[in-house]
């Protein structure tokens, strides 16, 4: 079946973390949601390098928080947090790209 | 140093200077703190406060947060605790924190002992560890060079909770510190009491950013931290939220990029073993584990200044125009730079495109989408104001009357809503340090200098 992220999260979110990072939390409506996530396995690099267009290695880390039903995914930032040609100073509006996103969930 | 059954922590607020209510407040203070603890600062806001030695908190806005504080504690004779006076911490921001104070005593006719810990460091350390090879970039930084040492206006480094300890031995009332680690001041009234670091870290974690991490959450309202002997437990103040194991739990993934370790001087937090258990009374945590690194390492944070900057904001309605918007300003550019070659070559200009790519750059996957109108904001940064106003002002002139092809409404490209057109933003600074130091004792930073009020 199709499915939106939007549909599973209760909260899609993005925050600078420290002036070189930008970080995602996905927050999971519940424990279903979040093992379904966790199981199907769906945010690798190779993912997230293609729904930012960034090179694979600025995906810094993918880690699953048990205890908020999340997924953490840590991207190094284009440029340092107020650099000229900064759009985003706090990070905090570059979490849309997930909300639109879909995946298979093989049921 | 006697251990007692439980340490009381009133944070107010999560950024000095934010406000809380006059009633949670009260509340806090009835609850009988050991100590009131705040954090006054943030690299969020970005370059320019550490650079220029401003705040970014309203002067007002911390005087009041202050003045409650400070005549509380001083009558249940507890101390206070501020980390990252000023905002950024340095020197400039942390005698702007103690000027405050000083006016707030004077009011109220109160004494004070006032412990001052200033969080500088000096260029001549930090290049001889850069030539032992004992400074490391953060993740994503480039290694640290000499010109951006030299080139930094102010250098600070986060401190741990040891120097505030040292304060509150010396019998200080009031501590300021200057740059610290968020949850230091939290942390060190606890550790001094003998209370596990693990748990006084970690409950500094959550109560720096005060009713943030309740639900629903406030940037302006108090809350309590209780550690005792095997966890802490963790209080609002007010009826309108309460504190969750989810609220808690997703606050530990902000702003961080692993929440499992959590690095800071001298060593690192681990919630592997971490349990969050929601009681009648709040959230209860255990388990959290503080494990102290073999060498001591110190955050650097430091920016430099990189120019000045001048804006403009217009919009275009056109759709003629907006089909090739980005054709129409890299060819408008390219004008302004023949008409002043030897102010471009110094300069960096680009134009913002809302309602395009205006909020995610060259991260937005949907940037062929556009909207029927398009904010432009041109930005310009030269090496003078002069400089970039020209810059600005040539940019804005000639993308104004540039025939483009296919143009139909030839009286003008841009809409401006203000005049004047053009505002000159002043002084601007890029990070140029976040990078991670050895220190030894000799050192000798983060001395405290005591000053009876």
């Amino acid at each position: 079946m199709r499915r939106r992220l939007i549909d599973l999260a209760r909260v899609i979110r993005s925050k600078n973390a420290g002036p070189f990072e930008l970080t995602l939390d996905i927050i999971c409506k519940d424990q279903r949601q979040y093992d379904m996530l966790k199981g199907l396995n769906i945010f690798t690099e190779e993912m997230v390098s293609g729904l930012y267009g960034i090179p694979i290695e600025d995906v810094l880390a993918i880690i699953y928080f048990e205890p908020a039903k999340a997924i953490k995914i840590t991207l190094k930032r284009r440029i340092a947090s107020g650099a000229f040609g900064e759009t985003d100073i706090y990070g905090a509006q570059q979490h849309a790209p997930l909300m639109n996103m879909e995946f298979d969930d093989h049921a | 140093m006697t251990r007692t059954s439980r340490c009381t922590i009133l944070s107010p607020t999560a950024i000095l200077g934010y406000g809380f209510p006059e009633e949670s407040f009260l509340r806090g203070i009835a609850a009988g703190p050991d100590v009131i603890a705040v954090d006054a600062g943030s690299t969020d806001p970005g370059p320019y406060y550490l650079g220029s030695g401003k705040p970014f908190t309203n002067r007002e806005g911390v005087k009041r947060d202050l003045t409650y504080m400070i005549s509380s504690a001083l009558e249940l004779k507890i101390p206070v605790i501020v980390g990252t006076a000023g905002g950024s911490g340095s020197k400039d921001h942390v005698e702007w924190t103690l000027e405050i104070v000083r006016e707030i005593l004077g009011e109220q006719g109160l004494h004070a002992k006032v412990g001052v810990i200033y969080a500088d460091i000096e260029t001549e350390l930090i290049l001889r560890r850069l030539q032992e090879c004992r400074v490391s970039p953060l993740t994503g930084v480039a290694p640290l060079t000499e010109e951006s040492v030299l080139r930094s206006e102010r250098i600070v480094a986060q401190m741990g909770y040891e120097p505030m300890i040292e304060a509150l031995d010396a019998g200080c009332d009031i501590v300021l510190a200057g740059r610290a680690y968020d949850p230091a001041c939290f942390a060190a009234y606890p550790i001094r009491m003998g209370f596990d670091p693990g748990l006084a870290l970690h409950a500094g974690k959550i109560l720096e950013c005060a009713a943030i991490a309740a639900t629903p959450g406030s940037g302006s309202d108090c809350v309590l931290g209780i550690i005792e002997e095997d966890s802490f437990l963790l209080q609002t103040l007010s009826d309108e939220r309460r504190f969750t194991t989810e609220s808690t739990c997703a606050h530990t993934l902000y702003e961080k990029s692993d929440p499992y370790h959590l690095p800071g001087p001298g060593g690192s937090l681990d919630l592997e073993k971490s349990v969050f258990e929601e009681t009648e009374d709040g959230v209860r945590v255990s388990g959290t584990v503080f494990v102290p690194t073999e060498k001591y390492m110190i955050k650097l944070e430091a920016a430099m200044e990189v120019g000045f900057r001048t804006i403009s904001i217009a919009g275009t309605r056109d759709p003629i125009m907006i089909s090739q918007l980005d054709e129409i300003i890299e060819t408008v550019k390219e004008k302004v730079s023949r008409l002043v070659p030897d102010i471009y070559s110094r300069s960096r200009l680009m134009v913002h495109q809302y309602g395009k790519d205006g909020v995610m750059g060259p991260l937005e996957p949907e940037s062929n989408r556009t909207g029927h109108e398009i904010a432009l904001l041109i930005d310009a940064l030269s090496d003078t104001q002069e400089h970039a106003d020209t810059i600005c002002s040539l940019m804005r002139s000639s993308l104004l009357h540039y025939g483009y092809p296919g143009r139909v409404s030839t009286a003008g490209n841009l809409a401006f809503p203000f005049s004047p057109s053009d505002i000159p933003a002043g002084r601007v600074y890029e990070f140029s340090m976040y990078h991670l130091m050895e220190t030894e004792a000799e050192d000798g930073l983060f001395r405290v200098k005591e000053l009876q009020i």
